[in-house]
């Protein structure tokens, strides 16, 4: 379980995170969607160490991210993160990509880190593409790669960073199937997305993000469907037109 | 009987011995500068300004002065101060500081051509800083800049003919041994302008082809 409790978190004088509390528990499907610079993906940063936070806690699983005596690159074999940019490793192939973090952070055999490797990858539908090397692949590969290379760590959460936006309308699909695959087999993941009508689909919970605090939190009927904040109503009108 | 002895066959192995000594110092050149020069280019990629404007200024001196001046001066300084050095050791010394200052800006530009989120992206698959720099950064840094380390290689093979002015014998101070006693400069000469070219071209257009290869 993921709880997070009062973060605050400032870039300079810009505070971008005002008091942020939400929980995810195992198992769930927690959208955050909002207009940009709400601090959505931000948090996301913070829940993986990426980003420092100046007050309040983020707990992952009884760890608390951001004391002083955890080791974050141990806690972040538990969260898998997929970004906007897909950040393919352009020196190795498909194959090897997905097999690298096992094989050098969870000390796998190389057998061992290449079988999980081609699992995940044939799970994420790239089964064909183990040899091409990653500038020989289309964005919505790519991003399934990097989904693929996450996933073989064997993480318990999954954290996803507007993992479409970079990618051309067409390519998109592709990637949204991936992570409603994902949410079949039951993976805990947060995804910070521009899909509405996707996070309706797939989420348990939707929190909607304004300036820093979540302004509505609820089921995707309550916040998407029938919105109670005038800021909502008026987010949604205008992405949803 | 003339004073001079043509050309002969017999000369070729003194000829090879200097064509050796001259793979032999470029290659001592180019391994310690490009292991100094990667140290130092991964530390300015890495630090701020003060750092980079300390180390910075040394690279320039060394990258400013002209090597057959820093080659005379440091033997100079050498046998004054009571250490007089053996040309070869002198000569590797200066030469693999003057390969160290160029190689050092090739690898921080390699180094920095690595964007920031691919770091992210490794850290977030659970890997320790150092790790990113052994499996991500330095990899994929190498590859970009290997063009410009193969052009840096190809100016100290030939910027190593000026280690001859301090006493080595390399390949243009053997075939000055071989002028004056031979009188054949011409043949002698062009013959050593050819081993250069044969040795810099195949490289330089290997250099040209990778360059083109890593553009697309």
């Amino acid at each position: 379980m993921i709880q997070i409790r009062g973060v605050h978190k400032s870039f300079g004088d810009l505070e971008v995170l005002k008091g942020i509390d939400l929980d995810v528990k195992k198992g769930e499907v927690v959208s955050v969607i909002g207009g940009s610079g709400s601090g959505k993906s931000t948090l996301l940063y913070c829940i993986n160490a990426i980003e420092k936070i100046h007050q309040g806690k983020i707990i992952v699983d009884d760890i608390d991210v951001h004391a002083k005596e955890t080791n974050q690159d141990i806690l972040r074999q538990k969260l898998g993160m997929v970004f906007q940019q897909w950040n393919s490793f352009p020196h190795l192939t498909v194959l090897e990509n997905a097999a690298l973090a096992p094989q050098i952070v969870l000390k796998q055999s190389k057998e061992e880190a290449m079988e999980v490797a081609r699992k995940e990858l044939i799970h994420v539908g790239l089964g064909d593409k183990f040899d091409m090397y990653p500038n020989q692949m289309s964005g919505g590969q790519q991003q399934r790669l990097a989904i693929a290379r996450a996933l073989a760590m064997k993480p318990e959460y999954m954290l996803f960073d507007e993992v479409t936006s970079a990618l051309d309308p067409e390519l998109v699909g592709e990637v949204l199937d991936t992570l409603r695959l994902l949410r079949d087999d039951g993976m805990t993941m947060i995804t910070v997305t521009h899909e509405i009508a996707f996070a309706r689909e797939v989420s348990d919970k939707v929190a909607f993000f304004h300036k820093g605090v979540i302004e509505e939190l609820g089921t995707p009927e309550e916040v998407i469907g029938n919105p109670q904040k005038e800021r909502t109503q008026q987010f949604l009108s205008k992405v949803l037109h | 009987m003339s004073l001079f002895t043509p050309l002969s066959w017999g000369d070729t192995g003194f000829i090879f011995q200097g064509i050796l000594n001259t793979i032999y110092i470029s290659v001592v050149a180019i391994v310690i500068g490009s292991i100094l020069g990667l140290i130092i280019g991964f530390f300015r990629a890495e630090s701020g300004k003060f750092g980079n404007m300390l180390i910075g200024g040394v690279l320039d001196i060394l990258r400013s002065v002209p090597l057959i001046i820093q080659l005379v001066l440091f033997t100079t300084f050498m046998g004054v101060a009571g250490f007089p050095l053996d040309p070869f050791v002198a000569g590797s010394i200066v030469l693999s500081l003057y390969t160290m200052a160029f190689m050092s800006e090739v690898f921080r530009a390699g180094f920095e051509s690595v964007h920031d989120s691919m770091v992210t992206a490794a850290r977030s698959l659970g890997m320790t800083y150092w790790q990113t720099v052994r499996y991500i950064r330095t990899p994929i840094g190498l590859r970009a800049v290997l063009p410009s380390w193969i052009g840096v290689a190809l100016s100290v093979i030939k910027d190593s003919a000026l280690v001859s002015v301090i006493g080595y014998m390399e390949l243009l101070r053997t075939s000055e041994q071989l002028i004056s006693r031979t009188q054949q400069p011409l043949e002698i000469l062009i013959g050593v302008g050819i081993f250069y070219f044969i040795i810099s071209y195949p490289l330089s257009l290997y250099g040209k082809r990778l360059e083109r290869k890593m553009a697309l």
